[in-house]
Formats: structure tokens, C-alpha cells, sequence
């Protein structure tokens, strides 16, 4: 007789989000066998968009009804109003990619396309609620495989496959580095839970442990391949550049979301006796990828590929955040996602409607003109740029102020300088944007695009929604820091 | 938020929703400039209103308009006017945006719905600069001001616009994210950003913090490597109010920032800042002498007498601040007409250069006397209100050392040589290859424009007490 193994009890509630998505995935796969051809794009765009909606419903019931965070089914899972804040604005950036995707010129694989597209974003929702070594890695894991495809989902672009290939390679390591790091983390505690770990070290004497740190070291590495921060990041342009833009405009966004909320929380609850290791090497991290970042972008010529260094240094003012190691840090870090998210999808939506219209690459000289001919999606490539630079009326400038007041209430004038400067720095490629869309006559166009641009309703929909996050976060910046701050406290 | 104050938030958002309303309804193109001009008068409209319910006797803060903003970093939305120099230079800002504004219209400046709409947010941002009473809100607007001013000079400027933007940004931005910091430092040190509350702060590092912003904004030697391409290179209008209004918001800044919240790093460093306008007063007049085109001349004469009023500034007595402040408001007046003035020449002439013109006043009396009427006020005759406010500047530098007073008097003599210098080479001299016959003298709207200008101007030459009595309670 085999003993029955004890099952915990479930709270699917937690969990709901994922599974919604979850369940979307499998049905958009039904449908890419099952509906045919023509209705088959329609109907899984619609079936992802309810699934997005279903889980932003299910996150802010979660968040509305979980005054006390708990850990859940044998505490691997969180239940907490810090994942629930980070599964609405996860949903809110797919259901603003499922607008970007839709009249995506693609051949074949729709309907499979918005299943890799909502299992991901499930995978990064349950990652963001992981309070164990092993959910990490399964939720990591899960959204990782999905992204993997989804760049190399174009597979008659050869760009699409390289990047695919390149990011499966990569991102492979990482995951690698990080499950060798979870082992020995496993192995100096006996723990795999992240209040259990760091009840072990501290009950253990485990501070600075050799084997602990060692653990330690290489889940922030793992997890800073996922945030591509610096040096972690050399995988970031050359995927940005080659996935199709869409996929690149949900992960740029959404990514950053998961991974930078689960480094916070896993180095906040598992590590807080290593603090003062930790603390440094993230501060290192965020000053590498401010460097790095800002001074590479300065050379691209390429849209995609300036935003995916912009993207860098913007993983390098978040880590700041995380680096203050404070409630006002996790503020910081929740706070500046909301814009950046907003303002990173928004992007790449733009510069997704612009290669429609051209049929090629984008680069910044291609856009040329672009403000005065398409003045809906000028003004809102131009928003997205000022709250990349930091600059009023938009969410990136409280959120840079934000994140510095945190370096500096932890002590740290100096990061709040570097992160200056860097601002400095970026503002010349931000503006260089600006200064094609305004600046510049679209006679310089060497191909003017031809005849009526496409009508792009559903693009510009998610785009204005995107300005409208980015530039109300900044009026109602009160009711936003609350809800973080609720988060926060439920950590 | 508070019920009264009122009339502060309105002077603010008015423009600002009247831009925002101007970019989005659909409108025909020939009602955008008069609806905008419209705005702006309504605009003067409030500013009267402030100026009647303002109590010069009691000073201070009134009009004060509060609400939280970020509770957990004590940042609020506060805007008042404070002390009588805020509510002389929100009456400038708003006489000078009106001015351009018509100025615009009258010009026909093509997309007319983004350049309106500029101007209108331009406004917003100023006015907000000069009532902010919460230093991270003062910061929004400061750099709420670049923004309208980039695009302004960038898409409708002249053809070395490109080079010249990027030289104004990366200028004023290193000296304005030296403030960000500085203002986080000091809002953190001191729990509030408010201030009204925040109380003093005695470190020197904040006090350069903001300094550095301001000494580039105005600008201040050395620090005015962006000032004769962007003055060159933006239209007439624009360069009027950059020159006649944004500059002010740096003098603004030293009086109402550093003067109240860092006594001690504008003790510290007094001496430096009176030499630097003392070489800028100096070295802009030289230039300005020796400038070959009519903006070149006005750009350098900025710069001296930015100067100037710095010098009034740092004396640190109410004398020389009260002729600072006039000459502030002076200098606004007096720079928006000779800016719109050569863009008026320019517009006649194609080009602004002193080679090519001359002899202009032969047929076209409105402009000679224009021109010569604005040049008299500001090489500071004796009785003009330019003499008034340079007069009590020295005097109340003097107290600082003769030899400040010293050098502002060798400037007033170079203040005479640049201005007629410019005065007859457009006029008089030979005629210039560049004028032709068939050129139009002022036309009746360009005085509709110009001519309110001056008549102020001239009140001031009459009354300059206006001013100098009700600066500082």
C-alpha cells in the first residue's frame, strides 16, 4: 500500500489569474484547430482580450480582498496585494498588446500566437507571486518558454528566428545559472521558501555564508538576465531588434514587471540578514546598466534597438529602487513600473505602426515628419519619450524623483548623482526622437510612404490608453502611491 | 483645496486647457490664432485682477491656492503670489505672451494649431514658474517651459535651428537636473517641498544645485553658450519671449529660492556671482557692439543686462532689489518690441544683417520712430524708466563695493554706443542693398502690437515708483 501523498489545501482564488490565462492558452490553441481560417484571428484576439479582462477582474478582486498578505498551497505560492497590484498592470499590458497584435501582418500561427501570448503573461503573474525556489524557477520557466517561441514566431524572418535562437540561448544560461543558485541556496538552508530561508540563515548563523552568498549571487545574476540589466543585457538589443515589434512591445514591458517585482520580493523575504551584500551589488548593477544603457543607446540608429538600451538603463533606475532595500524603495519600484510599463508598450506600438506603414526597419530618420503627418501617434511617441527622459507632465518624472528620493533616504547621494547624470545623458536620444517627429521635414524620407497609412483604430486605441496611464499617473500620482504602499505593507 | 486662491490656479490652467482644447477640438485653422490671442487677453484679464486684490502693504503670500500632492514625500500643488516682484512679473509674462501671441497671428506661423497651442502651454508653464510655492511643483514648470520652447524654436525657427535647440537643451538641462537634486536633498532634509514651510537650509551644495540652473538660464557669463543661437535662430516672436520673459524666471529663481531658503550659500557665495554679472555686464555690451546682425545685438544686450539685474539682485538691499525688479520688467518690455521689431526688418529686409540694411527711416516713419522711441529707453536715458532702474541698481550695489557700481556705469555708456549703433544702421547710413523702396513701412497691426509696448514703457518713465515701491513688503 503506497501512503496517499498529502495534498495541501488549494486557494484557487490566488492563483486565478494565472489560470484564467492559463486557460485562454488552451483555449486559442483549440481554436487554431477547430475555427477556421478566416474568423480564426478574430476569434482569438477576442477569447485573449477576455482572458486579459477576465484576469485584471480577478487581480483587483485580489487585491481588494486581501487585506493581510499569507502564503498559500504549502506557502509556495503568495497571496498578497503586491502580486495582485503586479497581475492588474501585467493584464493591463496584455490586453494593450493584444490592440498592437491584431492587424499584425502574419501568415500563419494566430491563434497560436495569442496562446504563447497569454500563457506568458500567465507565467509572469505566477512568477510574481513565487515564495518558493521552486515556483520561481517554474514561473520563470513558463513564461521564459513562451517568449522564446514568440520571438521566433515569424520563422520566414530570419531576423525573428536569430532572435528567437539568440534569446533561448541566453535566457537558457540565465535560467541555468539561477536554478544552480536556487540549489545551493536549498542546500546551505534545507529551505525553499523565502521566509523559510531566511528564518534558516538567521536561526542557522548562516550570515555570510559562503555557500549561501555564492546561491545568492547567482539567482541576482539569473534574474538580471531576465531584467537585462547590465552585464547581464547583451542578449536585450539584438532580440528587441529582431522579435516582431508586438512581442517585443509586451515583453519589454511586461518582463521588466515581473522580473524586477520578484527580485525585489525574493531579496526583501529571503535575503533581509545579507542586506548589506546585496544592497551594494544591485546599486553596482543599476550603475552598470545606467552607464551601459544610456551611453549605447546614444549611438542607434535603429528605433527598436534604442529602446531596448533605453530599456537597460530604465531596468537601472528600477534597480535603484530596489537597491534602497526600504518600503520607500518598493514605492518606487511599484510606482515607476506603472508609466514605464505604459510608456515602453506604448513605444513599440508606435514604431509597430510606423513599420507597417513603411514595410521596413525603422530607423529614427524614418521618423522624419512623422508628428505633423500622424499627430495622434506623434504626440504620443513624444509623451512616451518625456517620461522615458524623466521630463513633466508624465509618470517618468515622479518616478525618476521617486526612485532618487530612495537612494537618498537610503544614504546614497552618490547613485542619486549617477542616476542624474545618466538623465542627462538620455535626454540627447530621447530628444532625438522628438526631433525627428517635429523637427525634421518627412521629405527626408528616402521611400515617403505610399497612398492612405492603414487604419489602425485598435493600435491607436491601446496607444492613447498607454498616454493616458503615462500622463495621469503623474496628476493622480496620490491614489497610485497608495495602492503601492498597500502592496507594500502586505509583502 | 483652499476656496480662495482662485485667480492664481486660473491664470495657470486657463492657458494650459485653452492648448490642450486647441490640439484636440477641431477648429478652422483661421479661428486657431485669434482664439488664442483671445485666451491671452483674458489672461491680462485675471492678471489685473490679481494686481487689484493684491495688499502690497501686507506682502507676504496671497492668493494662496494648496493641495496635497504626494502625501508620503510632503510635495503639495501650492501657488500664490508672493511679494510684489511675483505679481510684476506674471503681469509681464502675460503683456508679453499676449504681444507675441498677436504677433504670431500676424506673422501667419504655418500649423497653427501645435504653435498655438505652444504658446499657450509656454504661458501655463511661466506663470506657473512665477507662483509655484512648492519646489518640486516650481521644478515641473521649469521644465514644463523647455518643452514648448524646444519645438517652438525647432520647427518654425530659422535654418541653423537644429544646432541651436540642441545647444539650449543640453544647456539648461545640466543645470536644471542639478537642481532636481538639489531639490530632492532639500525637500528630503527638510520633510516639505513647500516653500513656505521648508524653512532654511545652510548648505552650499544645494544653494549651487540651484544656482547652476539659473546662472544658465539667464544666462550668466560663462554660461551662455546657448544664447546667441537660440536668439538668432528662433522666430521673432519666440526670441521675444525668451528673452523678454523665460530669462526673468532665473532672476526669479535667485530671489524667490535662493534668497529666502539659503541665506547662507548667497552669503558664501556673493562675491563670485557679482563678479561673473559684473564680466557678463561688461563683456555682453562689448559684444553686443560688435555684433554684426540686429538680434546679435539684442541677444548680447540680453546677456548685459542680465547682468545688471544680478548685480541688483546680489546687493543684497532692498534698493538694488527694487531696481532689479524694474529693470526685470524694463528689460522684458524693452527686448520683446526690438525682437519683434527685427523680426519686422527681417520681414522686409530677408535678412538682419547690418551690411545689407540701412537708411530705412527714408519713407517709413512709423518704424524710425518705433525703433527710436524703444532704443532712447533703453540705452537708459536720463527720465526713461530703464535710467531709473539702472540708477537704483548701482546705487544699491554700490553699498557692495564702488567698484561694481564702477562697472555698471562704464556699461550705461556701452548701453548707449551698442543701441544707437544698431539704431543707425538700420535707419540711417546708406541704404542698404537689402532695402528695397517697395518695403512697408510698420503696418496698423504690427503698431497694435508694438505701440501698447511702448505706452507701458513710457507709464513706467513717468511712474517708475510703480514698481520700486511695492517689490518687497
Amino acid at each position: 500500500m503506497i501512503a496517499a501523498i498529502q495534498r495541501p489545501p488549494v486557494d484557487w482564488f490566488a492563483i486565478s489569474p494565472s489560470l484564467v490565462l492559463l486557460g485562454v492558452a488552451g483555449l486559442c490553441l483549440m481554436i487554431a484547430v477547430l475555427v477556421p481560417r478566416a474568423a480564426r484571428r478574430a476569434t482569438a484576439a477576442v477569447a485573449t482580450a477576455g482572458g486579459f479582462a477576465g484576469a485584471l477582474v480577478a487581480a483587483i478582486l485580489l487585491y481588494d480582498r486581501t487585506p493581510v498578505g499569507t502564503g498559500v498551497i504549502a506557502d509556495s505560492v503568495r497571496r498578497d496585494r503586491y502580486f495582485a497590484l503586479a497581475a492588474i498592470i501585467l493584464a493591463a499590458i496584455g490586453l494593450v498588446a493584444v490592440l498592437v497584435s491584431y492587424t499584425e501582418h502574419r501568415h500563419g500561427h494566430v491563434a497560436e500566437y495569442y496562446a504563447l501570448l497569454a500563457a506568458a503573461a500567465g507565467g509572469m503573474m505566477f512568477l510574481a507571486q513565487a515564495n518558493s525556489l521552486l515556483t520561481l524557477f517554474l514561473g520563470l520557466e513558463w513564461f521564459s518558454i513562451s517568449l522564446y517561441i514568440l520571438c521566433a514566431v515569424d520563422y520566414g524572418r530570419e531576423r525573428s528566428l536569430e532572435a528567437g535562437l539568440k534569446y533561448l540561448v541566453v535566457g537558457g544560461f540565465g535560467s541555468a545559472v539561477l536554478l544552480f543558485g536556487s540549489a545551493l541556496v536549498y542546500g546551505a538552508t534545507g529551505r525553499l521558501t523565502f521566509d523559510g530561508i531566511a528564518q534558516a540563515a538567521t536561526a542557522g548563523a548562516l550570515q555570510h555564508d559562503a555557500l549561501l552568498l555564492t546561491g545568492l549571487a547567482m539567482i541576482i545574476v539569473g534574474l538580471g538576465f531576465k531584467a537585462s540589466a547590465a552585464p547581464f543585457h547583451m542578449w536585450t538589443p539584438d532580440v528587441y531588434e529582431g522579435a516582431p515589434t508586438s512581442v517585443t512591445a509586451f515583453m519589454s514591458a511586461a518582463t521588466k514587471v515581473a522580473a524586477l517585482l520578484l527580485t525585489f520580493r525574493i531579496l526583501v523575504t529571503a535575503f533581509p540578514q545579507e542586506h548589506d551584500l546585496w544592497t551594494v551589488a544591485i546599486a553596482v548593477i543599476a550603475v552598470c546598466s545606467l552607464v551601459l544603457g544610456n551611453f549605447a543607446a546614444l549611438v542607434q540608429k535603429n528605433l527598436k534597438r534604442l529602446l531596448a538600451y533605453s530599456s537597460i538603463s530604465n531596468a537601472g533606475f528600477m534597480l535603484i529602487a530596489v537597491s534602497a532595500n526600504s518600503a520607500l524603495g518598493g514605492r518606487a519600484l511599484l510606482y515607476y513600473l506603472i508609466p514605464y510599463g505604459a510608456a515602453s508598450i506604448g513605444a513599440f506600438a508606435v514604431v509597430a505602426a510606423r513599420e507597417r506603414e513603411l514595410a521596413r526597419d525603422v530607423s529614427i530618420d524614418d521618423l522624419a515628419g512623422m508628428g505633423w503627418e500622424r499627430p495622434l501617434l506623434g504626440a504620443a511617441m513624444w509623451t512616451f519619450m518625456l517620461s522615458f527622459a524623466g521630463l513633466p507632465p508624465t509618470g517618468g518624472f515622479l518616478g525618476k524623483f521617486y526612485v532618487f528620493s530612495a537612494a537618498y533616504d537610503h544614504g546614497w547621494l552618490w547613485l542619486v548623482i549617477v542616476g542624474v547624470l545618466a538623465t542627462a545623458v538620455s535626454l540627447y536620444y530621447y530628444l532625438n526622437v522628438i526631433r525627428a517627429l517635429y523637427l525634421r521635414p518627412s521629405a527626408e524620407l528616402q521611400f515617403a510612404a505610399g497612398g492612405q497609412p492603414p487604419r489602425e483604430w485598435l493600435l491607436q486605441a491601446g496607444t492613447v490608453a498607454c498616454v493616458a496611464v503615462v500622463v495621469g499617473s503623474f496628476f493622480a500620482a496620490q491614489p497610485l502611491i497608495d495602492l503601492a504602499q498597500k502592496a507594500i505593507g502586505t509583502l | 483645496m483652499t476656496a480662495h486662491g482662485w485667480i492664481t490656479t486660473t491664470m495657470i490652467l486657463l492657458p494650459l486647457i485653452a492648448a490642450a482644447a486647441i490640439w484636440i477640438l477641431p477648429m478652422p485653422q483661421v479661428w486657431v490664432g485669434p482664439a488664442a490671442l483671445l485666451v491671452s487677453l483674458f489672461e491680462i484679464g485675471f492678471w489685473i485682477e490679481a494686481l487689484v486684490r493684491y495688499d502690497f502693504d501686507r506682502g507676504g503670500l496671497q492668493e494662496w491656492n494648496h493641495a496635497t500632492w504626494v502625501k508620503d514625500l510632503g510635495v503639495s500643488y501650492s501657488v500664490g503670489f508672493y511679494q510684489g516682484f511675483s505679481v510684476w512679473l506674471v503681469g509681464l509674462t502675460t503683456v508679453v505672451m499676449a504681444a507675441a501671441i498677436a504677433y504670431g497671428a500676424w506673422m501667419g506661423r504655418d500649423r497653427p494649431r501645435a504653435y498655438y497651442g505652444l504658446m499657450l502651454f509656454l504661458t501655463g508653464a511661466i506663470v506657473g514658474v512665477f507662483t509655484s510655492q512648492d519646489l518640486l511643483l516650481f521644478y515641473v514648470f521649469w521644465e514644463a517651459m523647455l518643452i514648448p520652447l524646444y519645438v517652438l524654436i525647432g520647427a518654425w525657427g530659422g535654418p541653423g535651428r537644429l544646432g541651436a535647440t540642441i545647444k539650449f537643451v543640453i544647456y539648461t538641462m545640466v543645470g536644471s537636473l542639478l537642481m532636481l537634486a538639489a531639490v530632492i536633498v532639500y525637500g528630503l532634509q527638510a520633510g516639505t517641498f513647500s516653500m513656505v514651510t521648508g524653512g532654511t537650509n545652510a548648505s552650499d551644495w544645494i544653494f549651487l544645485g540651484f544656482a547652476a540652473a539659473f546662472v544658465v538660464k539667464a544666462p550668466l557669463f560663462p554660461f551662455h553658450g546657448w544664447l546667441p543661437d537660440a536668439y538668432r535662430e528662433s522666430p521673432a516672436e519666440v526670441s521675444a519671449v525668451l528673452s523678454g520673459v523665460v530669462s526673468k524666471a532665473a532672476a526669479f529663481g535667485f530671489l524667490r529660492i535662493c534668497f529666502s531658503l539659503f541665506p547662507a550659500g548667497v552669503q558664501d557665495f556673493r562675491t563670485p556671482i557679482l563678479v561673473l554679472a559684473a564680466i557678463g555686464l561688461i563683456y555682453g555690451s562689448l559684444l553686443a557692439f560688435r555684433a554684426p546682425d540686429i538680434r546679435g545685438v539684442i541677444a548680447y544686450s540680453s546677456l548685459a543686462q542680465l547682468g545688471l539685474v544680478v548685480l541688483g539682485l546680489f546687493a543684497s538691499n532692498s534698493l538694488g532689489i527694487d531696481g532689479a525688479v524694474l529693470q526685470m520688467v524694463n528689460h522684458g518690455l524693452i527686448s520683446a518690441v526690438l525682437f519683434m521689431l527685427a523680426g519686422a526688418v527681417e520681414r522686409r529686409a530677408a535678412t538682419g544683417r547690418f551690411e545689407s540694411l540701412g537708411g530705412m527711416a527714408k519713407g517709413r516713419p512709423a518704424l524710425a520712430t518705433v525703433l527710436m522711441a524703444t532704443g532712447v529707453i533703453a540705452l537708459a536715458v536720463p527720465g526713461s524708466t530703464a535710467f531709473a532702474g539702472e540708477f537704483a541698481i548701482l546705487a544699491g550695489v554700490f553699498r557692495q563695493g564702488w567698484f561694481y557700481a564702477a562697472v555698471g556705469a562704464v556699461a550705461i555708456v556701452l548701453a548707449a554706443m551698442y543701441v544707437l549703433r544698431m539704431i543707425s544702421a538700420i535707419l540711417h547710413s546708406r541704404k542698404g542693398t537689402a532695402v528695397h523702396d517697395a518695403a512697408l513701412d510698420l503696418r496698423p497691426a504690427e503698431l497694435a502690437i508694438l505701440v501698447p509696448l511702448i505706452a507701458i514703457l513710457l507709464f513706467l518713465s513717468a511712474w517708475p515708483a510703480a514698481i520700486t515701491d511695492r517689490v518687497l513688503s
